[in-house]
């Protein structure tokens, strides 16, 4: 027989400052192969038009829906119903360590472009490309390595569910980190690691982190971050100790 | 009135709207780009497969060029695309990926030496050059000559919209996110921009600009079941159609992917087949190659899908409680290849299908079935990405530009974006540059006030209908009726109910009376434009009577070049109509570089052709004796010439040349 579920969800318009935050309930019928995507929408359609939340490809494709789901942050549409519990409300929370915008939707785009600016997330280089001409080669081991770090989706889960952020609400976060790792790799970047750590190389950047590794534990992508943020570590100590 | 001014207004922030903004940029344009979600989370990021660019560099793409990925279009497009539109995309198509390389792209590279790759379902051994090491690896994709498509693994879109975002904000491009054009802001048949609506607060905005473009991708959402994301709407398509000066191109000419997996419609990129997935059915019977023997799994999309639905209805389907499909295996690739190159495909496939595809044999097929997937048809426009309306600009999936025609080849998506990006996005600002703003501050609030009070009226009307039942009932009519197999019956139903839900839609009751914060407000304004375009794309279908490309049509099997070689263009007259008046843009037989014919894929022998075919395959004829000794490039000129703008006709070098 299909299971009953019932949603917690908290709702808050920051825009209405006058109407506490709250927990709302919603009941809705389990259908075989249900996400939290499907059921948000079933919820907004049938139960409340005035639920906020954010999807776009609901394919873990391109990081909009992270929220917390039972206390983990998490990316929604990815969220099947069938693992969890019915007997218990699954409760659903917007990211924190974003701008709240209304109930589960927060504000991720104005803080990846800051965080895109702060570590100059492009390539650096004087030297001109001819488009015509044939691309420079790659070694194919180093292209698959940096290609693992630049499938980040910016979701936010990691600056979610990062305690260093909580205590120094300027933190870069591991997304930046990561960032600084797959530039300083890229061999069409003339960046060193000089350049890198007048970007972030203080407490608020790569020796601020405390390595409590939520941000590894919770990527939906399973980016290497751990090993990622220490490689940054080591590399901009070195410039450190020379100064 | 909130009133913002800027040079380049561009309304999209994937692919193709970043970047023309990049271009913008870079000529000191000031330049704004509106997006409905932060840019990074454009549909753009959801291809998966790859771009097709002719580099020829790895083994099984040697000798390719700009003429085979021109002829591997046009086959494509059922001649139903603009050749000289197909040349410039094939010639910048090569640019665009090595630019986008200098970007930081990750494009996967080759490896020397020898390496194992599964072909018709063997393995099978070739050997990469020593001068090919470290250059951009391509793979196998539906309908072309050679391996051309070239990927990062299998997240290309979002490696390549990454590179191109992190361009955009290194030249500090001002980046509105969160915000929904509505309406365009035009006079005396001149676009100035259009009136905005904050998706967070529902406040209007007017931003007014010396050249506007759209760069808003597909409308796939008037279908029930689709591949694309849930912003692909097509709200500015029809807030084009809406002024009654912009002319939606090929509307009916729609996409079906051959294997979206079941039931969400998440798609599985063509890259599993392309790298020798293939396709099974209810008995693990592997049926394309008794229906395609030469292309076999990599025929074009729509002769894939149509095979597809064709075995279904032969009763060779598998049962499952959301109706029938067929399986697609790549297991036979091995674990290792999957985990390497189609990842995505793997996660996708175990999160919601519990299926692990790497696992070997039964257990790893995954349930596939045909579904939407690309809008062919949109924007009209000339050859520089211009619309009708002078001021307002195309690019990308949202236009009708038109390299497509009557199907689009995998891989040719995002490489049309970027490179469209390149060229439309280089004529964007050079008309901005020379152009003013002649619109005085009264007539821009009153396009304002009007669609303050057209939001004000969709609230407040108490007709009683219900605005999410209107759509669902859209796309379930268009998933049913106007889909991979059309027909004269299905088409005037459908056509004639869209007309009557369109009506009906003018008389909603709406529950939630706020103007901000309100998904019911906008999914009522929303479905009004949506519908629109789905009565011009049931309509288009219903009138054709022919089959071309993804246009199928049951009654008349056969493509018609003497009678619909021709464009459909789609105006929306006045307001209150509820049909679009068609008229019809030949395309000339006689300037054509190749004259049409058989596409080596599909039904043989099933055209009505044109007289002027032969007339011109003679003349082309005549060119090629008279120029015996000149070049490639030269004789491609003398038969079918076309201008690129910045240095994007250079030859591009290739491996091979040297």
């Amino acid at each position: 027989m299909a299971r009953e579920l019932t949603f917690k969800i908290l709702r808050y318009d920051p825009s209405q400052p006058e109407i506490q935050a709250q927990f709302q309930e919603y009941k809705l019928t389990e259908k075989p192969g249900m996400t939290l995507f499907i059921a948000l929408n079933q919820i907004r359609e049938e139960l409340d038009p005035t639920l906020a939340f954010d999807f776009v490809c609901r394919a873990g494709i391109c990081g909009s829906c992270g929220m917390v789901v039972n206390g983990k942050p998490q990316l929604a549409c990815k969220a099947l119903t069938k693992n969890f519990n019915a007997d218990f409300p699954i409760t659903l929370a917007p990211m924190p360590g974003f701008e709240l915008i209304k109930d589960l939707s927060v504000d991720t785009g104005v803080w990846m472009e800051a965080m895109t600016k702060r570590v100059e997330s492009w390539v650096h280089t004087e030297s001109e490309t001819d488009i015509s001409k044939q691309e420079r080669p790659v070694d194919p081991d180093l292209a698959n390595e940096i290609f693992e770090l630049d499938r980040c989706i910016e979701c936010g889960l990691c600056v979610s569910s990062c305690m260093t952020k909580l205590m120094r609400p300027d933190f870069v976060g591991a997304v930046g980190l990561n960032r600084v790792a797959r530039f300083y790799m890229d061999p069409h970047d003339d960046r060193d690691a000089s350049d890198f750590y007048e970007l972030v190389g203080d407490d608020n950047g790569v020796f601020g982190c405390m390595s409590l590794m939520g941000c590894e534990d919770h990527c939906p992508k399973e980016i290497p971050l751990q090993s990622k943020i220490a490689y940054v570590r080591r590399e901009l100590v070195k410039v450190g100790l020379k100064r | 009135m909130n009133i913002i001014y800027s040079d380049a207004l561009i309304i999209g922030g994937g692919l193709a709207g970043l970047r023309s903004a990049v271009t913008c940029a870079d000529k000191g344009l000031d330049t704004i780009v509106l997006s409905l979600v932060p840019v990074k989370r454009s549909h753009s990021a959801a291809a998966q497969g790859g771009m097709q660019a002719s580099l020829g560099n790895t083994k099984m793409s040697e000798g390719d060029n700009e003429d085979q990925h021109f002829k591997d279009t046009v086959k494509g497009s059922d001649w139903g695309c603009d050749q000289e539109v197909a040349r410039m995309f094939v010639t910048t198509a090569p640019k665009a990926i090595r630019e986008l390389a200098a970007w930081g792209v990750p494009w996967t590279r080759i490896k020397a030496g020898p390496r194992t790759v599964v072909m018709n379902a063997k393995q099978v051994k070739i050997e990469e050059k020593q001068e090919a090491h470290g250059m951009i690896n391509s793979r196998d994709f539906g309908g072309t000559s050679k391996w051309r498509t070239c990927y990062s693994a299998d997240a290309t879109g979002h490696s390549m919209l990454y590179g191109i975002a992190n361009e955009a904000m290194k030249r500090d491009i001002t980046i509105h996110d969160r915000k929904e054009a509505i309406a365009l802001i035009h006079k005396d048949d001149r676009c100035y921009g259009a009136i905005v609506r904050d998706l967070k607060d529902g406040s209007l905005t007017a931003y007014v600009s010396k050249a506007t473009m759209i760069a808003t991708g597909g409308f796939g959402r008037i279908y029930r079941v689709t591949t694309n994301a849930v912003i692909n709407e097509g709200i500015a398509q029809a807030m084009a159609l809406e002024t009654g000066k912009v002319a939606l191109g090929n509307m009916e000419a729609i996409q079906f992917h051959p294997t979206p997996i079941m039931p969400s419609g998440i798609l599985l990129t063509e890259g599993c087949r392309g790298d020798g997935g293939v396709l099974r059915d209810k008995d693990g019977h592997r049926f394309m190659p008794d229906y395609e023997p030469e292309k076999k799994e990599l025929a074009s999309r729509d002769v894939v899908s149509r095979r597809m639905m064709e075995h279904i209805r032969n009763g060779k389907g598998v049962d499952s409680p959301n109706g029938q499909h067929l399986w697609l295996d790549i297991s036979i690739l091995g674990r290792k290849h999957i985990e390497e190159h189609l990842r995505d495909v793997q996660d996708i496939s175990k999160t919601f299908n519990g299926i692990d595809p790497a696992d070997e044999g039964e257990k790893g097929w995954m349930p596939v079935l045909p579904a939407q997937h690309y809008s062919m048809g949109g924007i009209r426009t000339d050859k520089t990405g211009h619309s009708h309306l002078k001021g307002l600009f195309a690019a990308g999936e949202a236009a009708c530009w038109d390299v497509h025609g009557f199907n689009r080849l995998g891989g040719n998506s995002v490489s049309e974006a970027v490179v469209s990006g390149m060229i439309i996005g280089n004529y964007f600002a050079d008309y901005a540059l020379d152009a003013s703003i002649t619109i005085s501050t009264a007539e821009i609030q009153q396009a304002l006030n009007k669609q303050d009070a057209y939001l004000d009226a969709l609230i407040n009307t108490d007709g009683g209908e219900d605005i999410t039942k209107i759509k669902i009932r859209m796309q379930e009519i268009m998933n049913e009726k106007v889909g991979v197999f059309r027909n004269g019956g299905d088409l005037q139903s459908a056509y004639d109910e869209l007309k009557e839900l369109l009506v009906r839609s003018r008389n909603l009751t709406l529950k939630n009376k706020s103007r901000a914060n309100n998904p019911e407000l906008s999914n009522a304004y929303k479905t009004q434009k949506m519908l629109k375009l789905a009565v011009c794309v049931a309509k288009g279908a219903l009138l054709r009577t022919e089959s071309r490309g993804a246009h199928y049509r049951e009654d008349y099997l056969k493509r018609d070049d003497k009678n619909w070689l021709k464009r459909t263009l789609a105006w929306w007259r006045a307001e209150d109509d509820i049909e679009p008046d068609l008229t019809y843009e030949p395309i000339d037989i006689m300037k054509m570089e190749m004259p049409p014919a058989y596409r080596g894929y599909g039904h043989k022998d099933m055209t009505v052709e044109h007289k002027d075919t032969a007339k011109r395959l003679t003349e082309i004829d005549k060119i090629k004796a008279e120029n015996q000794t000149v070049d490639r490039y030269v004789l491609q000129d003398r038969i079918m010439p076309f201008e690129l703008p910045m240095n994007y006709k250079n030859k591009n070098e290739r491996l091979g040349d040297k």
